[in-house]
């Protein structure tokens, strides 16, 4: 099994840069395993990031790799979808990459329903800036940006990705591993626009400024926040306040993008004849 | 013989049809008044060659699957204007540091913001040089008519892949919406396509850059995995910061462009041998410009004409040689005055620059060259 994981990765380039006890790496060794499962075709998967400490990871893993701007990610890969359907193709963005500088690029991908993987390293905060507060940071924390507490309300990711028309949406943590590689699984063999938000945690900086001492802390507060939809859904609106549902939260099958623009083609065709 | 068809076109159809002769086969961008015909002929016409069209939420976006379309094998263009060519700039940054190929045009509009969106102007020179942060090097072509729209964007797309590079086409709005007369052949000569990389996935090193200092960048999925990054990065393609390596990407990037200088620039010389004033333009500037001259000869001045036609890099070489002939140099553009200063940087020493300028949104027309041209000769 192991030896099967490690084709997947560029063995030679993992001094990688996340600090020890971030909780990206786990989400990346999901991210492996799900492809694994998945069997993926490496010659054939396209592993598109933004910028930020998450979107470094795609330089440790042995497919085609694109690591572009701050944001654009989605829209970088949405070309390249659009351009070689036969492409599978994944992307991984921060909470910063993907809802601040890159949320309108988000809401578009959902709504074409472009068949793409996004795995959104939900750590609350900017980590490779030093700890701003970004558009997913809870009200009342701390950042470097927020030294007297946040008031930026927060969003609630999955929500915004259901409304705006993905067709598979889920949320799973860096404590939930094989939940996590499982929801990855599902979000790639939806055909049509996935989003996984992967809980994270940066214990360098949102674990400092908000007093988690240690990553261990941190992974408790992931065991702790993280409630199966059923068992959140059952939970009364006062006892919501911190905790969030895990599992997957919206699949509704919809036209792909690519397919559609195929339609497209064919009536060109059959017009210019 | 080549079988060729005479058509009324405008120069924004005429980009198309050089595009598509030049084997466009996907297009992303975010509509723009003076543009937008190129995004919709290319809807239209991309589709029943099996090409790909799509709009994107904004330029940013179209800029990115512009290079996102190119780096899975399809030659790709983007079009736009002013406003639309400020937010392309960031990852028109990152095409040239990955060393992307691609084509822009940016159909110019008054500006600064969003200016005069339906007026003519020459105001993005500069910013096609330098709108993207950081040293670089670009190729920027300027047509001066329909017919030579349809050839520049031909070649804009040639030396976008002879160059693994972006090319960007600046077009006047006049020069995208006039019409003109073109004939359009049915099959075009000399047609670069993309390289494919010659060794074998195992040995591929995909910034490792031939004798012409170009990389080959092999189409994502041809069974070649490597990493694409905007950070500087070694000729693995895997970012670096060791100073030796940032040294040699950084003068890589400059010397692909500048060691092919006689490939990449074009200028033309108009009556220049026996000039004595020589008038600098390009685009629909150096149409008023040729009208002008010729008015001057026929008042017995000896004038000619430099019509630039590749902005960047510049002709210096072409600058130069009527450096030392000529008495007085004018410098016609549809801006506050850009590229005059290129010229008076290359040889205001040896002759004087004037500028020439119009920027109201109406044409320069071919009297007030035919003025400032009398009134340098007066004077020299
Ligand atoms: C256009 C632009 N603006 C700002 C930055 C600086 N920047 C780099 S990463 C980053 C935030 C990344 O945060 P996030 O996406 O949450 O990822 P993390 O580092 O936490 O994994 C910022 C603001 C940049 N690189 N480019
Ligand atoms: S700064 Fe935070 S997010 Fe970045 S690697 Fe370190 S712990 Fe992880």
């Amino acid at each position: 099994m192991l030896n099967d994981l490690k084709q997947y990765l560029r063995e030679d380039k993992l001094k990688h840069i996340l600090c020890s006890g971030c909780g990206h790496g786990t989400i990346m060794n999901a991210l492996v395993h799900a492809i694994e499962k998945c069997q993926l075709d490496r010659d054939n998967t396209v592993i598109v990031s933004g910028i930020g400490c998450s979107s470094r990871i795609p330089g440790y893993l042995n497919f085609n790799t694109l690591h572009t701007t701050h944001g654009r990610a989605l829209a970088f890969a949405t070309g390249i979808k659009l351009a070689d359907p036969q492409l599978k193709v994944i992307v991984i963005t921060g909470d910063g990459d993907g809802s601040a500088i890159g949320g309108n690029h988000l809401i578009h991908a959902c709504r074409r329903n472009i068949d793409i993987t996004t795995i959104v390293f939900n750590n609350n905060i900017y980590g490779m800036t030093n700890g701003q507060y970004s558009p997913m940071t809870p009200v009342g924390s701390y950042a470097s940006t927020a030294p007297y507490g946040n008031i930026d309300r927060s969003f609630d990711l999955c929500k915004l990705a259901t409304g705006s028309g993905a067709t598979f949406v889920a949320r799973g943590t860096a404590y939930h591993v094989t939940m996590l590689t499982d929801l990855i699984v599902k979000g790639i063999a939806n055909d049509g626009f996935s989003v996984v938000e992967a809980m994270s945690h940066c214990p360098t900086y949102y674990g400092r400024k908000n007093k988690l001492k240690s990553p261990v802390i941190m992974m408790e507060m992931l065991k702790k926040s993280a409630l199966p939809l059923t068992a959140f859904e059952k939970l009364p609106a006062e006892k919501t306040e911190g905790k969030y549902a895990i599992g997957v939260l919206h699949h509704e099958p919809a036209p792909e993008y690519t397919k559609e623009y195929d339609r497209v083609i064919e009536i060109a065709q059959k017009g210019a004849n | 013989m080549i079988e060729k068809k005479t058509r009324l076109l405008q120069g924004n159809e005429a980009c198309v049809e050089g595009a598509l002769a030049a084997g466009v086969t996907f297009f992303a961008g975010y509509p723009i008044t003076p543009s937008t015909e190129i995004a919709e002929l290319l809807s239209l016409y991309l589709p029943r060659i099996g090409g790909k069209f799509i709009q994107m939420e904004d330029e940013i976006a179209g800029m990115a699957a512009t290079i996102g379309g190119s780096l899975a094998g399809h030659k790709a263009m983007t079009a736009t204007s002013g406003p639309g060519f400020s937010l392309k700039q960031e990852n028109l940054g990152f095409a040239i540091m990955a060393e992307v190929p691609c084509v822009i045009v940016n159909v110019m509009r008054g500006g600064p913001s969003t200016g005069l969106p339906t007026a003519t102007a020459q105001g993005d020179v500069m910013q096609a040089r330098w709108g993207t942060h950081g040293d670089h090097p670009i190729i920027a072509l300027a047509p001066y008519s329909v017919p030579d729209t349809f050839y520049t964007t031909i070649k804009a797309f040639n030396l976008a892949e002879k160059y693994s590079t972006p090319v960007v086409i600046l077009l006047d709005e006049v020069i995208g919406h006039m019409r003109e007369k073109i004939e359009v052949p049915d099959h075009v000569d000399g047609i670069i396509d993309r390289k494919s990389p010659e060794k074998s996935p195992e040995d591929y090193l995909p910034y490792e850059a031939g004798p012409d200092q170009a990389p080959v960048l092999a189409k994502f999925g041809s069974g070649y995995r490597y990493h694409v990054t905007g950070l500087t990065h070694d000729f693995t393609g895997f970012p670096t910061t060791d100073p030796k390596q940032v040294k040699y990407l950084m003068d890589r990037l400059n010397n692909k462009i500048e060691m092919h200088k006689d490939d990449i620039i074009e200028a033309e010389e108009l009556e220049l041998d026996d000039a004595e004033i020589m008038v600098v333009a390009y685009g629909s500037v150096s149409r008023s410009a040729a009208n002008a001259i010729r008015s001057a000869r026929e008042a017995g001045i000896k004038v000619g004409l430099l019509r630039l036609k590749t902005i960047w890099p510049f002709a210096e070489k072409h600058l130069k040689k009527y450096a030392d002939q000529v008495k007085a140099v004018i410098v016609a553009e549809q801006n506050q005055g850009q590229i005059v200063y290129e010229v008076e940087r290359l040889i205001g020493c040896q002759a004087p620059v004037y500028a020439e300028n119009r920027y109201d949104g109406e044409l320069m027309k071919p009297e007030q060259i035919l003025n400032r041209i009398k009134e340098v000769y007066r004077n020299a």
